[in-house]
């Protein structure tokens, strides 16, 4: 195939040095908001397309996903025990009786595919950071948190820091300095999987989650 | 000429279908509001679409040095980089890989790249499984057709059309027009076939130079589905694809998301980098990208037709195409339909058979204003009406001269004579005057829905000398 | 999108070119045209061996058979006046194409010389004449359709409205999708006359949905296929009514007190 190759760039060679490349101006123009703006903007942009967004603080937070967990009937949730949330949700679980029963398996996801593909509720997961500008959430899974998590099961439950909120896209990419070294995958991820397929008309949960819950701690 | 009658023909069908006319008019109408309203400032969005050309034109222009730069970062990253020059090597590609793995079984996210290499076609010819996973391909696989839209490829179907479909192929499932139930019996079958596939494919939406990175655009979760779940996916692309930098990356997502459908951002935005690193619990182990060309290099080699390939694949041409929303995109003939399809498809597969296609617009500059990469496509569209009548054969579009007729050759060259001599013109324009009584009021197919004009007893030119008007 | 055009001052003599279908059918609109101007004080000349811009020809793809009408033309207009063009679709090909017949041949310089000099009549009346129009005419209502040349290829449609706004007693109605082509096309028309067909069906019924009386438009090619339709198909009671006229019979017609 190295032929088709060589094939390939030798026709773009011949052409190529005519074209005259295009001066580009990268340097991102960020709006100028404040924490409070962008706050109300990640709100109002994820509710836009079906999130749930509760307020939370630091402290509380897994007191709230305790009770969403209970309001939402919830069988199971998956969390990652080795995972930056594990601690609290833990403690929370400890503290309460009837709570969904907290599942997680510490193995390659591939050895459990049928598990979490049919017998998994929710999931919850934490974000690296988020987007104001048009409500994203960014996701560079682990180790800990696999890909899958915010995926599969029907319910993602996400926390995310109001502190971590970038204005737009590219800031996020200059501040957090992506450019330094890619993860194997990078997620941007705003409200629950949908699909306009048919006639046009939104319709929630086709493959990924149905519901999408963000805590947001201010 | 077959193909122009070809062409009448599936025109005549879907102009004869109220149904199809319906379907394609209230999505083309949503789809424009959608596009209008998520840029409500009309300033930044000219000043967006001149940010998203230059980043394109500037891939392309450097594309040689970005294709070699992408694959040395993704070898490095671990994603193994294939080239085909025809889609015949990429089918192949695709095979091989499965058959290294003993696969049978692929889910497919939508790629219209896979499209254009007839893929599911030639896997099922060699015993295997292709499953379209995007809600729009799965319908039209279902029911043996191809997209009608790039971006929407079910959107000559109504629901109620869909359900009848769905009854018919899984007869378990109960009857319903509702659009969220049949949605959820689409991701109840389909989260087997998720679970089952052996190799996953997808497209690419843009793959940066900078970082070895395959970024896909999606709503509905099964663009991640396979390239997550599957021990294997299989990323196939067009050339073109390639940008510099991941600093290009925002600004043509917002265009995307906004011109397609009126998102500010998509549902999700993955970023693909590497297979599965040690220590990693789920992804592919192994990450396979096909660098197609198929013709790409060629309409790469013309300064003007080249600007066809800053396409992102956004349908907001078709959508605002007065001509396709009547006629829907299966009367095209091609895979691709609408204005970009008309400027793509005869550069891809001859002038010889998609000639027609660039005459079938009245070049009224609806799609050059919204293409959010600012591809000037009625000037696209004029300049294969050239080389399909040119005669020179220089040009290096294939099937060039392949339209030209003798008969219409010499009226224009009759025309031409009688328009460069201005005695002759004024010759012709008093006796038309003169005759104007005798000139049949049927001509041709104008006058089948029309009346035909009336000839003015006195031209313009004898009015303005009669009025005083000086000549020079 | 307009782009921001220089407009010189108002000028002692223009050029007016007719296009070659208001030649032959629509005469009338021209004369009215050039009358509009000289009432404003300027002088017109008609050239005599002005023929046709040479846009049938270019977008059929026949270039070669296109430059040597394109030449006439340019022979035809040599003085450094303004061109005037009472059509957005022959205005375009003249300023914005023929740069493109051109390109890259002997002749381009002279023919970006005489493209500079091109204004559609609209703008014309507009910015460089800054007309002001006394209306004389009966209250009616008036739908206007801005050929898609006129609108995105030279980017007059604001003055084609301003003009019609300046008229006391006419109401301006809109119909829906009005920036949609009317299906013209010029060659389009006759090559796929059943796409052409279905498009014009849809404009002349949102114009019949309005209620106006009076169809006008910048364009008469627009118009031919528009009205003719209208005529042909003779749907709904009201549409015999609606006359249709070009935008400078309509505003000579309204505004000269010689007629009223
Ligand atoms: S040509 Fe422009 S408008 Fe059409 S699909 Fe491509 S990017 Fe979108």
């Amino acid at each position: 195939m190295s032929k088709a190759r060589d094939n390939i760039l030798a026709r773009l060679r011949a052409r190529g040095v005519e074209k005259a490349p295009v001066e580009l101006d990268r340097t991102p123009a960020s709006p100028d908001w404040n924490r409070e703006e962008r706050i109300d903007r990640f709100c109002k942009a994820m509710r836009s397309v079906r999130t749930e967004v509760h307020p939370v603080s630091a402290a509380d937070w897994p007191e709230k996903l305790a009770a969403l967990a209970k309001e939402k009937q919830l069988r199971n949730l998956l969390y990652a025990p080795a995972g930056p949330l594990a601690e609290k949700i833990e403690a929370t679980w400890r503290a309460h009786a009837g709570l969904p029963e907290l599942v997680t398996r510490e193995v390659d996801v591939d050895g459990w595919k049928e598990e979490l593909f049919f017998d998994i509720d929710a999931a919850v997961t934490s974000t690296r950071s988020a987007i104001a500008e048009v409500g994203a959430m960014i996701l560079w899974p682990t180790p800990e948190e696999p890909r899958t998590f915010s995926l599969v099961p029907p319910v993602h439950i996400a926390v995310v820091e109001a502190n971590q909120l970038h204005n737009t896209f590219a800031d996020a990419i200059a501040a957090e300095d992506w450019t330094a070294g890619m993860p194997t995958n990078a997620l941007l991820i705003s409200g629950p999987s949908k699909s306009a397929d048919i006639e046009q008309t939104l319709a929630y949960g086709v493959h990924g989650p149905v519901e999408l819950i963000v805590l947001l701690i201010e | 000429m077959q193909q122009k009658a070809e062409f009448d023909q599936r025109v005549q069908k879907a102009l004869n279908n109220p149904q199809l006319r319906r379907n394609f008019r209230i999505a083309m109408d949503g789809l424009m509001e959608k596009r209008s309203n998520a840029f409500p400032d009309k300033v930044a969005l000219e000043a967006l679409r001149v940010t998203g050309a230059n980043i394109r034109a500037n891939a392309l222009a450097k594309q040689l040095e970005l294709l070699e730069q992408l694959e040395a970062n993704c070898t490095r990253n671990g994603i193994q980089v294939h080239w085909a020059e025809t889609i015949e090597q990429a089918n192949r590609i695709v095979l091989d890989i499965m058959q290294r793995h003993n696969a049978s079984r692929m889910i497919k996210g939508k790629s219209m790249v896979s499209e254009e290499m007839e893929l599911n076609h030639f896997l099922e010819a060699q015993g295997n499984s292709c499953i379209e996973s995007d809600l729009g391909e799965y319908i039209i696989q279902l029911d043996h057709e191809t997209p009608s839209h790039i971006i929407a490829p079910a959107i000559h179907k109504s629901k109620q059309e869909i359900a009848r479909l769905f009854k018919e192929k899984h007869p378990d499932i109960p009857y319903s027009e509702d659009i969220e139930t049949m949605t959820r019996s689409a991701r109840k079958v389909l989260r087997s076939k998720f679970y089952e596939a052996e190799v996953g494919l997808s497209g690419v939406n843009f793959a940066v130079a900078e970082t070895g990175t395959l970024c896909l655009v999606e709503n509905e979760g099964n663009g991640r589905m396979c390239t997550t779940v599957p021990p294997v996916h299989i990323a196939v692309t067009g050339i073109e694809k390639v940008v510099e930098k991941l600093a290009d990356v925002p600004p043509l997502l917002k265009l995307l998301t906004g011109s397609a459908a009126g998102q500010h951002i998509s549902t999700y935005f993955n970023m693909i980098s590497s297979p599965r690193k040690p220590g990693e619990r789920d992804g592919p182990t192994e990450v396979h990208l096909v660098l197609l060309d198929n013709q790409r290099s060629r309409i790469y080699a013309d300064e003007e037709l080249f600007d066809s390939l800053r396409c992102i694949r956004c349908g907001a041409c078709m959508n605002h195409c007065p001509v396709y929303t009547r006629i829907g995109g299966h009367a095209y003939g091609s895979l691709i339909p609408g204005p970009i399809g008309s400027v793509i498809e005869p550069q891809k597969f001859g002038l010889e058979n998609f000639g027609v296609l660039p005459t079938a617009s009245t070049l009224c500059g609806a799609c050059g204003e919204v293409c959010p990469v600012k591809i000037p496509l009625p000037k696209l569209l004029h300049r294969l009406r050239y080389e399909q009548v040119r005669s020179d054969h220089t040009g290096a579009t294939i099937g060039q001269g392949s339209q030209r007729s003798a008969k219409e050759a010499l009226i224009w060259k009759l025309w031409s004579w009688a328009h460069a001599n201005p005695a002759v013109y004024r010759g012709g324009t008093r006796l038309a005057g003169l005759f104007r009584g005798i000139i049949p009021n049927k001509i041709g197919p104008w006058t089948r829905v029309r009346t035909a004009p009336k000839i003015a007893p006195k031209s313009l030119h004898q009015l303005a000398r009669e009025e005083g008007f000086d000549n020079e | 999108m307009s782009l921001a055009k220089h407009y010189p001052d108002k000028p002692d003599k223009v050029y007016f070119f007719g296009t070659c279908l208001i030649d032959l059918l629509y005469p009338e609109a021209g004369l009215a045209g050039m009358q509009l101007i000289k009432r404003e004080g300027v002088q017109v000349i008609f050239p005599q061996d002005q023929t046709c811009c040479g846009q049938p020809a270019w977008n059929s793809g026949y270039r070669d058979e296109t430059r040597a009408v394109v030449l006439n033309q340019i022979r035809t207009f040599p003085q450094d006046y303004p061109i005037v063009v009472p059509s957005g679709s022959c205005a375009g090909m003249l300023r914005h194409h023929y740069p493109e017949v051109f390109k890259g041949l002997p002749e381009a310089g002279l023919v970006e010389d005489f493209s500079q000099r091109v204004f559609e009549l609209t703008e014309f009346l507009v910015n460089v004449l800054k007309i002001e129009l006394q209306d004389l005419g009966e209250p009616t209502k008036v739908a206007l359709h801005t050929a898609c040349s006129a609108r995105r290829e030279m980017g007059v449609a604001d003055e084609h409205e301003a003009l019609l706004r300046q008229l006391g007693n006419v109401q301006l109605v809109e119909q829906a999708r009005k920036a949609e082509c009317c299906g013209f096309g010029g060659t389009f028309a006759v090559k796929h006359p059943d796409i052409s067909a279905a498009m014009v069906a849809d404009k002349a019924q949102a114009i019949s949905d309005t209620g106006a009386e009076q169809l006008v438009s910048g364009d008469c090619g627009c118009l031919m296929n528009i009205t003719g339709y209208m005529q042909h198909q003779d749907v709904g009671p009201q549409n015999h009514h609606i006359r249709g006229q070009h935008i400078a019979s309509f505003l000579w017609e309204r505004t000269n007190a010689a007629e009223s």
